[in-house]
């Protein structure tokens, strides 16, 4: 009983801090009121703005429709909250229950939610780096940048890397109509995320809309004139290419740096955290008082044979903070499990992609209503006999039904007739995704001791 | 007045996009780009839009039933 009092204590003067104020930090400080939390609230974030929605800015923003500095995400109530922004978490203090910001004050929690999300990977050079006209696009201020240059009218944009958020990038600057060449070390865009077969599809929408797009290249380094400014690119391919703007568009890395030390799990790929979004500690103990949602989570998913995903999507943020709000309140038999099936979406080329599902660990793909050629279609992927994943190119209606095929494990490939099913969807084609075998970016872990109270792990994270 | 509309929901079914044009716009077949400011003169228009979208993928922060704004809450800790 004095566990139920504890909790109920907690549930009304307790402390909560949120370390990151976007779009997974104010969706769990609006679920922790809803659910009746009257005690402290205090959202730290390092940006010094309000929580903004950030798909627009790859978008509505670039193409001018939208003004990157009005993006903010509506409220779904008050939150009579204390908000630290334009200060970042410098340090975890676990036992003591403590944060430290960069300003040197310290806040102290009696639960602490970690969505503290991504940042975009910067082009590896830092004097290249720092060439005017070299950009990355993942800020509210990175969005403004990019708009007003790109509003100017360079002579030709270089994005290096065709993920979603180059090809958006890609597809803005068309609409715009610069001239605008694509560098994609794979073999097509969105190979990583949608397989060779579909990346091909995505391939002939950038070069139908006049990209000049370049497959099996890297860019191997940018040149800037005597003033600083970027003029050209070097390519792996031995040629160069004029260009006054390069967008750097190779993906994101996790913001866990600040929790080197702490003892908490936290490392390149994220911080791991059990299904219930408590965050694991280097021993691979779970703790009782931190959690974490959000891009920067990665925890185990029953669907998908309990591996460890970690999603940068925006639904998994909105779905895994009101998880880890609720569970923060609750007693351990009310939590809940984060079961939500993986989707996103991306708009470009004049195209709606959307995809469930986790198509990265498809094995085979087909293409079950419409047709690859006409850049309109459902492809649903398999794993092991099972369906796994669905995309649809400007299909969007029929995704539901293979969520709930792929939250059935129905066998793939399907065993019924679908509505304008052509020739191509007859069989399943691998799915062509790049060799996972490659290296990654995992931490090292070194065990010492020989009994188990002798046992003592250090953990050394990777370099990202 | 502040908007988000849940693009894993959207469906394309536009009528966002007949309600309140200014606001809300198909790009291409079914993609939906959308203005996340709308101005005041647009509240009629984007109320009726977030209430007559099928699926229920428009978020609004009216600003006549306005929550507290972050001012209000005590900013960088001067409460």
């Amino acid at each position: 009983m004095s566990g139920d009092g504890a909790l109920e204590q907690l549930r009304r003067e307790g402390r909560i801090v949120i370390v990151g104020a976007s779009l997974a930090g104010l969706r769990a400080a609006e679920t922790l009121r809803e659910e009746g939390f009257t005690g402290s609230l205090t959202l730290i974030g390092d940006e010094p703005h309000e929580p903004y929605d950030r798909p627009p800015l790859s978008k509505q923003v670039l193409l001018g429709h939208a003004s990157a500095d009005r993006t903010e995400l509506p409220r779904r109530h008050g939150l009579d909250a204390d908000w630290r922004l334009g200060v970042a978490a410098a340090g975890l203090d676990m036992a003591a229950r403590r944060v430290r910001l960069a300003d040197g004050d310290e806040v102290e929690y009696d639960r602490l939610l970690i969505a503290t999300g991504v940042r975009a990977r910067p082009w590896p050079h830092p004097t290249e780096a720092e060439l005017d006209g070299v950009f990355v696009l993942r800020t509210r201020d990175d969005a403004a940048r990019l708009q007003r240059r790109l509003a100017a009218s360079p002579r030709r944009v270089l994005v290096i890397g065709a993920g979603f958020t180059g090809s958006e990038i890609a597809s803005a600057c068309r609409e715009r109509g610069l001239p605008v060449t694509v560098a994609e070390r794979g073999a097509a865009p969105l190979v990583g995320a949608l397989g060779g077969v579909i990346g091909q599809v995505a391939a002939e929408l950038q070069r139908e809309h006049g990209v000049d797009l370049r497959c099996g290249i890297m860019v191997t380094g940018l040149e800037g004139d005597s003033a600083g400014r970027l003029r050209r690119a070097h390519l792996s391919d031995g040629t160069t290419l004029d260009a006054d703007v390069a967008v750097v568009s190779l993906g994101a890395t996790r913001n866990t740096e600040w929790l080197a030390g702490s003892g908490l799990g936290a490392g390149p790929r994220g911080i791991a955290c059990d299904a219930g979004c408590r965050a694991f500690d280097v021993r691979g103990i779970v703790t009782d008082d931190v959690f974490v949602a959000g891009d920067v989570a990665r925890s185990p998913h029953a669907l998908f044979g309990y591996q460890f995903l970690s999603l940068e999507h925006w639904g998994n943020a909105v779905a895994q903070a009101a998880t880890a709000a609720h569970n923060m309140i609750s007693s351990s038999s009310e939590r809940r499990p984060h079961l939500w099936v993986p989707a996103f979406w991306s708009s470009q080329f004049g195209v709606n992609i959307k995809s469930v599902g986790v198509p990265s660990l498809g094995e085979e793909v087909i293409v079950t209503q419409g047709s690859l050629a006409e850049h309109r279609f459902t492809g649903v992927y398999g794993y092991q006999g099972r369906v796994i994943a669905a995309v649809s190119f400007d299909q969007t209606k029929w995704l539901e039904f293979y969520q709930r095929q792929i939250e059935s494990a129905a066998p793939f490939p399907p065993e019924y007739s679908s509505v304008d099913r052509r020739p191509e969807g007859l069989r399943p084609v691998p799915a062509d995704f790049p060799d996972p075998s490659l290296p990654t970016h995992g931490p090292s872990v070194t065990v010492s001791g020989y009994s188990p109270t002798d046992q003592r792990i250090t953990f050394t994270p990777a370099r990202a | 007045m502040r908007l988000v509309v849940d693009l894993n929901r959207c469906q394309g079914y536009a009528q966002c996009a007949f309600l309140a044009p200014d606001v809300f716009a198909m790009h291409g077949e079914e993609s939906l780009l959308y203005n996340p400011h709308a101005e005041a003169a647009q509240r009629e228009q984007v109320l009726r839009a977030a209430t007559a979208c099928p699926v229920r993928a428009i978020l609004v922060e009216d600003p006549d039933d306005a929550p507290d704004r972050v001012e209000e809450e005590g900013l960088s800790g001067v409460r």
